[in-house]
């Protein structure tokens, strides 16, 4: 017997069609809205001189981390620079400060509203599960037919990659605290909101840090990835070390990424602690 | 009490199920059946079955009860942090059950602040920003929130501690925070569920005696509730006694005492007496000072006088009993040009066990009356027994 296979993928390409062609107005203009916020990031940050840069991440290392952080930061992106990855580099760090921004933004109100309503939870969860499972260079592909082939689709993958631990941990950071405390908001008469900005979101912020830490890592991975759609950055360089089989040139742009994510993962866990 | 005191709130008829069913629930406590029964047939749980009481203006009313008398529940009701099934809950002229949602928060700001068993202070909060909130979420402005606070916390002896953090804090202390944001929001209620339930015993009869002079000065309705009936006696004006989500005995703590309504509250009581009459332990204080076998004589008398007493006892670093230093002996020792106490103790004092029958002690206060040491098997102090705790002690036992 013979049982029709079911088209799905093309079930799903049809639905995509549908929506590029319906909304390619809307998805067009996100695309240069995007794209002037992030060539006007990456301007402003490469127009300051290298070493002024370089010392000012450093001070706002020291700062928050203290001396340690701030030496490493210092040496890190000094080797980067000498390396001559420091444009590139600049590059990455545009897309995944704008990416993790978009991902925060999206993700605290959905976050928030899935604590507070168990129904939503329950939509919430299992969606976030596929978000995150799916092969992450799934996304790349209908990204190129909304926004085209460049940093906005990297932008737009990358947003939905890494916003699931975001959701998550806001979420859990409101649903862990005490029973009593919210027993004694409601006691003295406190409304909804300010239940939620009094005790709920200052108690959920060391987990909300967590998860937005989480975000920068999984959104830093993402926007390597990317650069097979075209996004530039320390990823590009590492993709064309691969066409050319130059093993040095992949490890040197590779390890520029490890030192972005160790300096952008310290810096938001002194963050986190901080806000303990 | 007088039946022409002013009600401050009314409660009548009120039951709450636990469950989706509750009317089924209902229906069967109507013909009859336990709460056991009811849980067992509908998976409904009856919380609380019929309340009636009135809580006058200015008293301390206790609800006393054991675990799963639903005590808890009860006071959830008065401020519906727990919805109820049926009956109505009236404080002045409102009927907390079947008001709105804006007027239900209005009502708890203006009439309930609440002190909870497990502090519930909020951690990310210092002690004056937690005294505040109340007033906070009140909308009232910071100038003078801060100012209501600040004689909230030195009405609970907590000056000086505005900007430290509840985990700085010890059990009692942060209790008395909680306590401090309830009177700092002036509501016209303040409803203490097992406040003092997670303190340690000393600590507990403290603050039971703090809030007995804050309620003389106050006059504050209070509705307290508590598994200790000890405490019940102790702080009460009047008293409700539930059991399984029924009302047992309502009346003063003399009338519990004197006139229990059945057999269930007589059982009660007699283990209060058992418990708190008979022995040295039940009249013995915790010792303000003792004198350390490393001392010298001016220290020991310094200790004295910082304490007003004229003889002190010495215990070793363990907190072995050495003996008892007159103030006299001190006084020689000095002149003698003696660097240690040691020598001149004397154990011309009585020293018994914490088991000791409170009879007995007091036979054993002789003429110079030294307060009666109580050390355990290993000649530990633990405390003293002065003549007036037993002959208070002796007269309670006499009354009933």
């Amino acid at each position: 017997m013979d049982i029709p296979r079911i088209p799905l993928g093309s079930w799903i390409e049809g639905g995509l069609t549908w929506l590029t062609s319906e909304y390619s107005v809307v998805t067009r203009g996100i695309s240069r809205f995007t794209q002037t916020g992030i060539n006007s990031l990456n301007d402003g940050l490469m127009w300051l001189p290298e070493w002024a840069l370089l010392a000012i991440i450093a001070l706002i290392c020291w700062k928050l981390a203290g001396p340690r952080l701030a030496i490493g930061a210092a040496a890190g992106l000094a080797l980067i620079w000498n390396l001559g990855l420091w444009n590139p580099m600049i590059e990455t760090l545009t897309l995944v400060v704008i990416a993790t921004l978009v991902a925060v933004v999206i993700a605290m109100p959905v976050g928030i509203a899935a604590a507070l309503s168990e129904r939503l939870y329950r939509v919430i969860m299992p969606l976030l599960d596929f978000m995150q499972t799916m092969p992450a260079f799934v996304y790349l592909i209908p990204a190129i037919p909304f926004f085209g082939i460049g940093s906005v689709s990297a932008i737009f993958a990358t947003v939905i990659f890494s916003m699931p631990p975001a959701i998550r941990f806001t979420t859990l950071g409101i649903r862990q605290v005490p029973v009593e405390l919210i027993e004694a908001a409601d006691a003295y008469g406190a409304t909804r909101s300010q239940k939620l900005f009094k005790v709920q979101l200052p108690l959920s912020l060391p987990t909300v840090m967590a998860g937005i830490n989480q975000t920068i890592m999984l959104a830093l991975s993402m926007v390597v990835i990317a650069a097979m759609i075209g996004a530039d950055g320390l990823g590009s360089e590492v993709w064309r070390a691969i066409q050319r089989l130059r093993p040095g040139d992949g490890f040197e742009a590779g390890i520029a990424v490890v030192i972005l994510a160790m300096l952008l993962d310290r810096l938001t866990q002194s963050l986190r602690r901080s806000s303990k | 009490m007088d039946e022409q005191r002013p009600v401050k709130i009314k409660v009548r008829g009120l039951s709450k199920v636990f469950g989706k069913q509750p009317n089924k629930a209902l229906e069967l406590r109507d013909q009859g059946l336990k709460r056991s029964d009811i849980l067992e047939k509908t998976g409904q749980t009856l919380g609380l079955s019929n309340i009636s009481f009135d809580v006058y203006e200015g008293e301390l009313l206790v609800i006393m009860g054991l675990s799963g008398s639903g005590k808890s529940t009860l006071i959830r009701c008065l401020n519906r942090l727990i919805d109820t099934t049926e009956g109505e809950i009236v404080i002045d002229g409102e009927n907390i059950p079947t008001l709105g949602e804006k007027a239900l928060l209005e009502c708890r700001r203006r009439h309930f602040s609440m002190v909870f068993q497990n502090f519930a202070l909020f951690p990310h909060r210092t002690v004056r920003q937690n005294a505040e909130f109340g007033l906070e979420i009140r909308g009232i402005d910071k100038t003078e929130r801060q100012k209501i606070a600040h004689s909230a916390l030195k009405q609970v002896g907590l000056e000086g501690w505005e900007n430290a953090y509840p985990n700085q804090l010890s059990g009692g202390m942060q209790q008395r925070v909680g306590l401090a944001r309830a009177l700092a929001n002036d509501a016209s209620v303040l409803l203490m569920d097992e406040a003092f339930s997670a303190l340690d015993p000393l600590i507990r009869k403290d603050m039971q005696q703090e809030l007995l002079q804050l309620q003389t000065k106050m006059q504050k309705t209070t509705v307290f509730i508590t598994h200790d009936l000890d405490e019940a006696l102790n702080i009460g004006d009047r008293i409700v006694l539930l059991k399984d989500g029924e009302v047992v005995q309502i009346g003063t703590p003399e009338e519990i005492l004197t006139q229990p309504a059945n057999d269930y509250v007589r059982r009660f009581i007699e283990g209060v007496d058992r418990a708190r009459i008979l022995t040295a332990a039940s009249a013995m204080r915790p010792l303000r000072t003792t004198a350390r076998e490393s001392d010298g004589p001016r220290t020991a008398l310094h200790r004295m006088r910082e304490h007003a007493i004229d003889s002190i006892y010495v215990a070793d670093r363990d907190r072995r009993l050495l003996g008892l230093l007159e103030a006299d002996a001190a006084n020689v020792a000095i002149k003698e040009g003696a660097e240690k106490i040691t020598g001149h103790l004397t154990q011309d004092f009585r020293k018994v066990s914490p088991e000791e029958p409170l009879q007995n002690l007091f036979a054993m206060f002789s003429e110079k009356s030294f307060p009666i040491a109580v050390v355990d098997e290993e000649q530990r102090l633990l405390g003293v027994v002065v003549k007036g705790a037993v002959l208070d002690e002796l007269a309670r036992a006499g009354e009933q």
